[in-house]
């Protein structure tokens, strides 16, 4: 390896590509459209999710202290809303809740604090949206948890597990928070990707490869510049988006130094791949193709655009096996939960030992000439 | 001092295919040698094996004395290279791509002067997209230059260019002849082999069909220099009656070749005395080209085997 050959190379390809305006929206201007259009979309739904309760127990203390109960979890903020249907039956309620766009409800019964003195049961009615998947599951697991206090309380029971609970961040996290790292992520992801397959084979159409070959330039200095050019691009993404994230959408990811082997290993990685993926098809077209094939579902199940904790349990077993999970769960441990545990170790050696793999393999299957 | 390029035996297979198919050839140190055939003869397999861009199967190669194929690292930095049709990054200009070659060869250039070599200083900053074709091949022809090498590879360097352009790289061509540099060429255009080249072989079906100076080619394959003079058919007729030389006629064109220079007196002297109309006298001599749609026209009837091939 010759620096002074990569250093040639990588201002080449830099002045190439700022010079292409193609290249540079895609890089740096499309990046932070993405995290104003989700930024805008779901920056209004942060915070702890709002129940409206409709109490028809006539305000009894048992039910007033439920409610309150439920509103020191900090998961969710009880809204009591007058009764809408004038008795037990609740189908009202959740045609009042649709007309208001709300998406969880709560009806506490008729009865609902002498059953819990006398020691009948009595159901609690939790409206949710499949819509708003995360804000009905906050919601059920909010009153479920009070609900087995109050359970336990009414039987005398002396609690035998208990859980304390440890916030991985200094506050409650939003979509946002979670966005903005996903979407680091999809850069590091598709910015390299789509280059380095589409140079691969366009470079070879047009025999390019073949004039470099004639010069003492080599594949690994040449991979490498091309590396080192998308670790800087990422660095540059990373931090506009960052910067929008935090400014205009107040987003909670403070930048650690920690997060860096992440901007510098992402784009190793999906640079060689992009080699691997151009080197193997046989014309542009099918180039095309096998980056699509690698590039979406990473794109779409590494943790982007939901947390992959999220996922059906399948779908979290296919995510551990894609390479840009782990880069975006070690951003997220590096700049949204400041962790640099097992978590953040794991992630860091998993991504370098594909780096390892992918660059060896990147310089092994791209031919410069007829090998 | 030993020959710049020498191949004995060369074969290359494609699976049945053979493109090339033993063929032995030598360029000393300072020539211009080209390389010719008709489309598919073998000619680029040939060059990219010479240039160490592809793994030959059969014979030897050796240019400055290395194996292309096992040296080329060492041989590249000694050799320059332009391909058919030179392309190269889109939004880079000339003078930043010598600069950028000037770095990798880790040369000094003087990037003023190579552009001006090969006529491109006007537009040493323009990107490289928007350079016309010609403009392209210049530069190619520049890069080629940036390492100073001891033999260029021009992979036919003038195809579709306009005369101008073309000149111009006939101009370097003679420009690197002058400094001892030796220079291999391919090209479809016989009169530019015949132009430049101290040196020929002609390649066709993976064989070398003819080889050496173009003058003694034409000598050997071409046909004996002719009178030609407008007439009509009558007019051949007595001339073939008066004269003891093969006469051609053909559409008001008449051809009579000659073995010596008192022959055309004799020619002169049986028109006049036939009488009969004529006019556009000249002589007439076969060109490179002429020789070589004669040569390949006799190997694909059979007529004709590969130069060494009993």
């Amino acid at each position: 390896m010759n620096p002074k050959r990569i250093s040639a190379d990588f201002q080449v390809f830099a002045k190439n590509y700022v010079r292409n305006p193609v290249a540079l929206f895609f890089s740096l201007i499309f990046p932070l459209i993405l995290i104003g259009m989700f930024g805008f979309i779901f920056s209004g739904s942060s915070g702890p999710v709002t129940v409206y309760t409709e109490n028809l127990d006539h305000n009894s203390n048992v039910s007033r202290a439920f409610l309150s109960a439920l509103n020191t979890s900090n998961a969710v903020r009880i809204s009591v809303v007058p009764p809408v249907t004038g008795g037990n039956g609740t189908a009202a309620f959740g045609s009042w809740l649709a007309s208001n766009g709300d998406t969880v409800g709560l009806v506490i019964p008729d009865g609902f604090a002498r059953a819990y003195q006398t020691g009948n049961s009595t159901t609690l009615t939790v409206y949710t949206d499949p819509q708003d998947a995360s804000g009905s599951g906050i919601a059920l697991g909010a009153v479920s948890g009070v609900a087995n206090g109050f359970n336990l309380q009414a039987a005398h029971g002396r609690p035998i597990v208990t859980a304390t609970t440890a916030n991985v961040g200094s506050q409650v996290f939003k979509y946002i928070d979670y966005l903005v790292p996903g979407l680091i992520g999809f850069t590091i992801l598709t910015s390299p990707m789509f280059a380095m397959v589409d140079i691969s084979s366009s470079y070879r159409k047009d025999h390019i490869f073949r004039e470099l070959s004639l010069t003492p330039l080599t594949k690994g200095e040449w991979l490498t510049a091309k590396i080192l050019w998308y670790i800087l691009l990422t660095i540059v993404t990373a931090l506009l988006m960052l910067a929008v994230g935090t400014l205009a959408f107040g987003a909670h990811v403070g930048l650690t130094v920690e997060v860096l082997p992440f901007f510098i290993l992402g784009p190793f990685f999906f640079v060689s791949l992009g080699m691997i993926a151009g080197s193997v098809a046989k014309t542009p077209e099918s180039a095309a193709v096998i980056g699509n094939v690698v590039t979406f579902p990473m794109m779409f199940l590494s943790g982007t655009f939901f947390p992959v904790s999220g996922f059906p349990p399948f779908l979290q077993t296919i995510a551990h096996a894609l390479p840009l999970y782990y880069v975006i769960d070690g951003m997220n441990q590096a700049i949204l939960f400041h962790n640099y545990g097992a978590t953040f170790v794991a992630d860091l050696l998993v991504i370098l030992a594909l780096c390892i793999v992918a660059f060896v393999g990147a310089i092994l299957l791209f031919k410069w000439r007829d090998e | 001092m030993g020959d710049a390029v020498r191949v004995q035996g060369l074969t290359k297979s494609y699976g049945e295919l053979n493109a090339v198919g033993g063929i032995d050839f030598s360029v000393p140190p300072g020539r211009v040698f080209a390389f010719l055939g008709p489309n598919g003869a073998g000619k680029t397999t040939t060059v990219e094996i010479l240039e160490g861009l592809r793994k030959r199967t059969k014979g030897e190669v050796e240019v400055l004395g290395l194996d292309p194929w096992t040296q080329g690292r060492a041989l590249h930095h000694r050799i320059g290279v332009i391909p058919q049709e030179f392309r190269f990054f889109d939004k880079i200009t000339p003078a930043e791509s010598v600069q950028y070659y000037a770095r990798l060869f880790e040369k000094p250039a003087d990037v003023e002067a190579l552009l001006a070599r090969v006529e491109l200083s006007d537009k040493a900053n323009a990107r490289f997209d928007t350079l016309s074709g010609g403009q392209k091949q210049k530069l190619g022809l520049a890069l080629a230059l940036v390492n100073d090498p001891e033999v260029c590879f021009l992979d036919e360097p003038t195809t579709g260019l306009d005369p101008h352009a073309r000149r111009a790289i006939w101009e370097v061509i003679r420009m690197l002849k002058a400094d001892h540099r030796t220079v291999f060429l391919t090209t479809h255009y016989l009169e530019e082999a015949q132009l430049l080249a101290d040196q020929v072989a002609i390649i066709h079906q993976g064989r070398i069909i003819a080889s050496g100076p173009p003058d003694a080619i034409i000598r050997q394959y071409g046909r004996r220099e002719r009178l030609v003079v407008q007439g009509s058919s009558a007019l051949a007729e007595k001339l073939r009656a008066s004269l003891d030389l093969p006469v051609r006629a053909q559409d008001g064109r008449i051809e009579i070749a000659f073995r010596e220079k008192a022959d055309i007196f004799r020619v002169l002297d049986a028109i006049e005395k036939s009488g009969l109309p004529w006019s556009g006298f000249a002589t007439q001599s076969d060109t490179l080209e002429d020789v070589f749609v004669s040569l390949v026209g006799k190997m694909d009837e059979g007529v004709l085997k590969p130069a060494g091939v009993a």
